[in-house]
């Protein structure tokens, strides 16, 4: 709601600057967007007085002005717009000034003639297109005659006062309007600013109920009331009305749909009006009927829903009530008889209205925040007052009722006791009392506390609470102290859960991962990649954008497109892991999917830069695994971790993937992204995994770290051996572990052979097998036993022929 | 010669030899050789048994003196050797120190964990437990228990994706006031949490709004906690993650589930408080919203609003970080530049 600090002050004292004020409001009613002095970088714009007018002789459209402008001598402007004419009052922008968006106006020559400056129309000194009236829209404006030629333009155009514009907070309906906010002021500057109830001048001679009639669904509308008006003459509103209107950013139209504005601005009661000559019959307010139509003021037409209220004639829709009228009954520069609804309709209805047909108007967003009661009469009364004086006509006697509501006042009692229980503060009954007197709350002594009487204008009062915030905000949020609770103690600490998931990302971090937070929202095809069990897809009802439309059911799609993002910035070396969650469902009909918690990682490129002394060479899957083997040792869950090559994922190279399980429970896999996702994405070789960190979590962990080192030495036996291609590191690794004999504590793989002195299709594998016994220095022969055995075992299993 | 003059020539011969010699080896033979069995001194002793008896003593012990002086010469020559071989060895290893160091491998923590991680320390020290909850959301905790019925204007303040009627992704973390609330038992203790967690509006994504970010709830309820431990808690917390310097203060606003509600500004981190372009010459920045929990909240999750109260707070360790550390687009959070995240490496901070 855009304030005028001018309008404010006919209630109050103010003598502040804007600023000062402004921030006043903000520290203790509602937020405030800006402070705007629209003059505010204008220079050198004066009133002038065209005196004479040639046509330039260059040219079919240009005029040729001589302009009084207060000096000695009239300046001569080279001026192109439709509507200049001799003896207008008109804007003047001379020499060297500045006028809107910045631009500086100097002497110049049109086609050859010599112009002093510039005649403006509205939109070149700032005005938005918006807020012009019609009749100024395409051209340069005139002023009224009476202004004073030679002075700065702005006091006449209400540019030089402050415009205050509030972001009024949904529970603060009351502010969305002056009345409402010099209620506030006062209470806020302790002030008693004097509002007086409208006067109207009725015409005997006419009788509302033989002018208009109406019915009402006090459902759709507690109060409904229409007053006439007859014999009105439309015209433009005078200057003073227009500059009210687009200082709060509303386009003067007449001075009959002005007065409906004004009113508006000052109550927050919206008004409509419609031309009594075009309706036929009685006024209804209903709900529409399906298949009904109607085209708005703004000439769009609207399929109604049966769920939309309407206010109808006899005959036809003539208003989507609370949001537009109608096009059919609009005022019009004939209209001669006039009425004007003041009405309070349904706010939910209203907000659902505005939001089907997307028309947010200044009169729905009042009707969707709530109306004061009270106001309604007081509204309509000044509004036919003023177009009396403005257009003259007489006034109907009376008002129609076809509804009408007046709440009961709600009373809540306090206590300072519990004021202060809550605040914090130590304020005394008669404190606040004074706070409540302030406000214009009445407040009377009940026991130990106050019995507050909420007037109707604070309809978003009604509970202590709510006379709490209002105790505490006039009391200022600066004089609150600020203490820590005291009363009963409590341990702070994390859950196992909690610290294993704080473990799990200092591991990856230390060994190289950099965290990423990725989005969870995707598109449908990366959504279903990389899939570690069957699940449905869950799609929003109405995404904004198909990027991000489908929740993830994995992490590594994510880190895919960040890998992307680097590449395209030329960053090749990527280390990045994230923790999240992915979001299962496991049949098409459930709503709600499970969330599990998953983390995953990438990798690709280089580990370290390469340097004089760092020679580096790009990740593969060993360098991975070697990292993520580590983490899953990090995290301790109890029993053997094992690596089996799989190609069940699509998306995963099939030679070039592991499954990993930990105590013979599926945990994840990790391998190379299939080089054709890789190109899909636009990356390089890349490598990555992802584990379920809730089974993680959730398994068994190995609490007993500790065991003694040996303190005899250990033997070290060496053996190579060749085998068929197809035999796999764990097959080997079985053999030992399973035929090593009770000393046999470590096995190395140290070498990989294929080639010459191999024959085709065999490789050469070479361990490092170490033997410790913890309680004796360990015999040679006992080794030699145990170093033959596993020979053996190992020709007969595998075939290897030892080396 | 007398057998003394011939001892005191070859004590005198060796010495100079001792002190011309520059490597370890020959010192090592001349040791040897003038030392040994065969050496010119036990060669020399052989003449004694022509002196008197008398004079024997004497003699002998002035050889076993020249004895010593050798072998005093030749340890303290070879540290001379030894230490000008190292002092060579030391002078010929000389690097260059300001080549670079080995790169290491080190990842990093993504700037808005460490936020999150600042404030859950900070609270944790305060005894508050954290509670995760889910991300897909019931309209009943996000809004309803919320103080948020349908049709409520402020559902407008959030657009939210909806994956049904009823079940939509979170616009908030406040739904875990409602869970905790419900689940806790005040005969243990108060109910003191902070949840931090993923959010989602549906924004379209620009420097200053995306559809996906993070939010801290915090929540205390008691049987008597005051709007003042609310201001004094987030004076607490703004100077725990900004610094001492900084002050918070209060403004009112509007939650549907507090009440008093307050929108909390800190001093401007780029003019501590002069006022500047970044904050629009006020001094103050807003960076979180906080209240008195409406006892519409607290009677909807069951708990005795007439006994029981207490304040709660919504931070955004977005905004916190874009703040903190001049990150003047959010979107930069979540496209994963490597070169953008492992900036935020100071640990001691
Ligand atoms: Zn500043």
């Amino acid at each position: 709601m855009k304030v005028s600090y001018k309008w404010l002050k006919q209630y109050l004292d103010l003598n502040m600057p804007a600023k000062d004020l402004a921030e006043k409001i903000e520290r203790t009613a509602v937020e405030v967007d800006s402070v705007a002095v629209a003059q505010d970088g204008l220079k050198k714009l004066v009133v002038g007085h065209i005196l004479s007018m040639t046509k330039h002789p260059e040219s079919d459209h240009l005029h040729v002005c001589q302009v009084d402008v207060g000096e000695d001598e009239p300046l001569q402007i080279v001026c192109g717009a439709p509507n200049v004419d001799v003896d207008q009052k008109v804007i003047v922008a001379l020499p060297n000034s500045r006028i809107g968006g910045n631009v500086k106006i100097k002497r110049s020559k049109m086609r050859g003639i010599e112009s002093s400056g510039m005649i403006c129309a509205l939109d070149e000194i700032g005005f938005s297109k918006d807020v012009i009236p019609k009749e100024w829209a395409d051209g340069i404006y005139v002023f009224d005659d009476d202004v004073p030629v030679g002075e700065p333009i702005y006091k006449y155009l209400g540019m030089d006062d402050p415009i205050i514009d509030l972001d009024v907070t949904p529970n603060r309906g009351d502010m969305l309007s002056i009345l409402g906010t010099v209620h506030d002021l006062a209470a806020i500057y302790d002030q008693q600013p004097e509002i007086k109830k409208p006067v109207v001048d009725e015409d005997s001679s006419l009788n509302i109920d033989q002018e208009i009639q109406a019915t009402a669904d006090d459902q759709l509308a507690k109060t409904y009331k229409l007053r006439v008006v007859e014999g009105v003459k439309i015209s433009p509103s005078p200057a003073w009305l227009q500059i009210v209107l687009w200082n709060a950013g509303i386009r003067p139209i007449n001075n009959v749909v002005d007065v409906t504005n004004y009113i508006l601005l000052k109550y927050g009661q919206p008004l409509h009006s419609f031309d009594k000559d075009k309706i036929n019959g009685t006024v209804h307010v209903r709900l529409a009927q399906k298949g009904e139509q109607l085209t708005t003021l703004d000439e769009d037409e609207h399929a109604l829903s049966a769920d939309d209220i309407v206010i109808a004639d006899d005959d036809k829709p003539i208003a989507l009530a609370g949001v537009m009228g109608g096009f059919n009954t609009q005022i019009d520069d004939n209209t001669e008889n006039v009425v004007i609804e003041s009405a309070i309709f349904d706010c939910f209805k209203i907000r659902k209205t505005a939001q089907r047909h997307n028309l947010h108007s200044e009169a729905s967003q009042r009707f969707e925040r709530g109306i004061n009661p009270d106001g309604v009469q007081d509204a309509v009364d000044e509004a036919v007052s003023m177009i009396k004086q403005l257009a003259g006509g007489k006034i109907a006697r009376g008002t129609v009722n076809a509804s009408e509501y007046h709440p009961q006042l709600p009373t809540i009692y306090i206590t300072a006791e519990r004021t202060n229980h809550v605040l914090g503060t130590a304020l005394t009954t008669a404190d606040i009392k004074s706070i409540f007197d302030r406000l214009g709350f009445s407040s009377e002594t009940h026991q130990d506390g106050l019995n507050v009487t909420i007037p109707a204008r604070r309809w978003d009062i009604f509970r202590d609470a709510d006379l709490y915030e209002e105790v505490a905000r006039i009391y200022g949020y600066d004089n609150l102290p600020a203490t820590l609770p005291t009363g009963r103690q409590s341990v702070g600490i994390l859950t196992p859960t909690q610290k294993l998931q704080r473990a799990s990302r200092t591991a990856l971090e230390g060994l190289g991962f950099t965290q990423a937070i990725s989005y969870s929202l995707t598109t449908t095809a990366k959504a279903k990649m990389f899939l570690m069990r069957q699940s449905e897809e869950t799609k929003l009802l109405w995404p904004m954008t198909q990027d991000h439309a489908v929740l993830r059911m994995n992490m590594l799609s994510g880190l895919l497109d960040d890998v992307a993002y680097n590449h395209a910035h030329k960053v090749d070396d990527v280390a990045l892991y994230e923790a999240g969650r992915v979001f299962y469902k496991d049949t098409a009909d459930q709503i709600r999917p499970e969330e599990v918690e998953h983390i995953a990682g990438v990798v690709t490129g280089n580990l370290t830069n390469p340097l004089w002394n760092n020679h580096v060479s790009p990740v593969d899957f060993f360098q991975l695994k070697g990292m993520v083997n580590q983490f899953l040792v990090n995290l301790g869950v109890k029993g053997d971790i094992e690596y089996t090559a799989t190609d069940q994922y699509p998306e995963m190279h099939p030679g070039r993937t592991a499954n990993i399980s930990i105590h013979g429970h599926y945990v994840g896999f990790l391998g190379q992204i299939h080089p054709r996702i890789a190109k899909q994405f636009k990356i390089k070789e890349t490598y990555g995994f992802e584990l379920n960190m809730q089974e993680l979590i959730d398994l068994p962990k190995d609490d007993n770290q500790y065991q003694t080192i040996s303190k005899y030495p250990s033997i070290k036996r060496d053996i190579s051996l060749v085998v068929d291609d197809d035999v796999t590191n764990s097959q080997i690794l079985a053999v030992m572990n399973k035929r090593g004999g009770a000393y046999l504590s470590d096995v190395r793989l140290f070498d990989v052979y294929e080639g010459d002195n191999v024959p085709d299709g065999k490789k050469s594998m070479a361990y490092s097998l170490t033997y410790v016994d913890p309680r004796e220095t360990l015999k040679d022969d006992v080794v030699n036993t145990a170093f033959e055995k596993i020979k053996k075992r190992l020709t007969a299993d595998l075939n290897a022929e030892i080396r | 010669m007398s057998l003394r003059d011939q001892l005191t020539e070859i004590k005198e011969k060796g010495l100079a030899d001792i002190q011309q010699t520059s490597d370890l080896k020959a010192l090592n033979e001349i040791r040897f050789h003038l030392l040994g069995k065969k050496g010119p001194i036990t060669a020399a002793l052989r003449g004694i048994k022509e002196l008197n008896p008398e004079e024997r003593p004497e003699v002998g012990s002035y050889a076993n003196k020249i004895r010593d002086a050798i072998s005093e010469a030749v340890s303290n020559h070879r540290e001379t050797l030894e230490n000008a071989a190292l002092n060579a060895q030391l002078s010929a290893e000389k690097i260059d120190v300001t080549m670079p160091g080995k790169p290491v491998v080190q990842g990093q923590p993504h700037v808005i964990q460490q936020i999150i991680d600042q404030i859950v320390d900070l609270f944790l020290g305060m005894g508050y437990e954290v509670l995760s909850g889910p991300e897909v959301e019931e309209d009943k905790y996000n809004f309803e228990m919320m103080n948020l019925p349908k049709n409520h204007p402020a559902r407008d303040m959030q657009d939210t994706f909806y994956i049904s009627k009823e079940i939509l992704m979170r616009t908030q973390t406040s739904p875990m006031q409602a869970r905790a609330l419900e689940k806790h038992d005040f005969s243990k203790g108060p109910l003191k949490m902070i949840s931090p967690g993923i959010v989602y509006r549906r924004d379209t994504d620009d420097p200053t709004h995306s559809h996906q970010f993070h939010q801290v709830e915090g929540l205390f309820i008691d049987e008597h906690v005051t709007m003042a431990d609310l201001k004094g808690t987030l004076i607490t917390m703004a100077q725990n993650i900004f610094g001492d310097k900084f002050d918070i203060r209060l403004r009112p606003s509007y939650f549907p589930f507090t009440e008093p509600s307050v929108e909390v500004d800190v001093t401007c981190f780029n003019c501590m408080g002069k006022g500047c372009d970044v904050c629009k010459h006020t001094g103050w920045i807003e960076v979180l919203g906080a209240g008195m929990v409406h006892p519409n909240v607290l009677e909807m999750a069951g708990v005795d609003a007439n006994k029981y109260g207490g304040f709660a707070f919504g931070v955004g360790p977005d905004r916190f970080a874009m703040l903190k550390y001049g990150v003047d687009d959010i979107r930069d959070f979540y496209l994963d530049d490597v070169r953008f995240l492992n900036q935020f490496s100071k640990r001691g901070n």
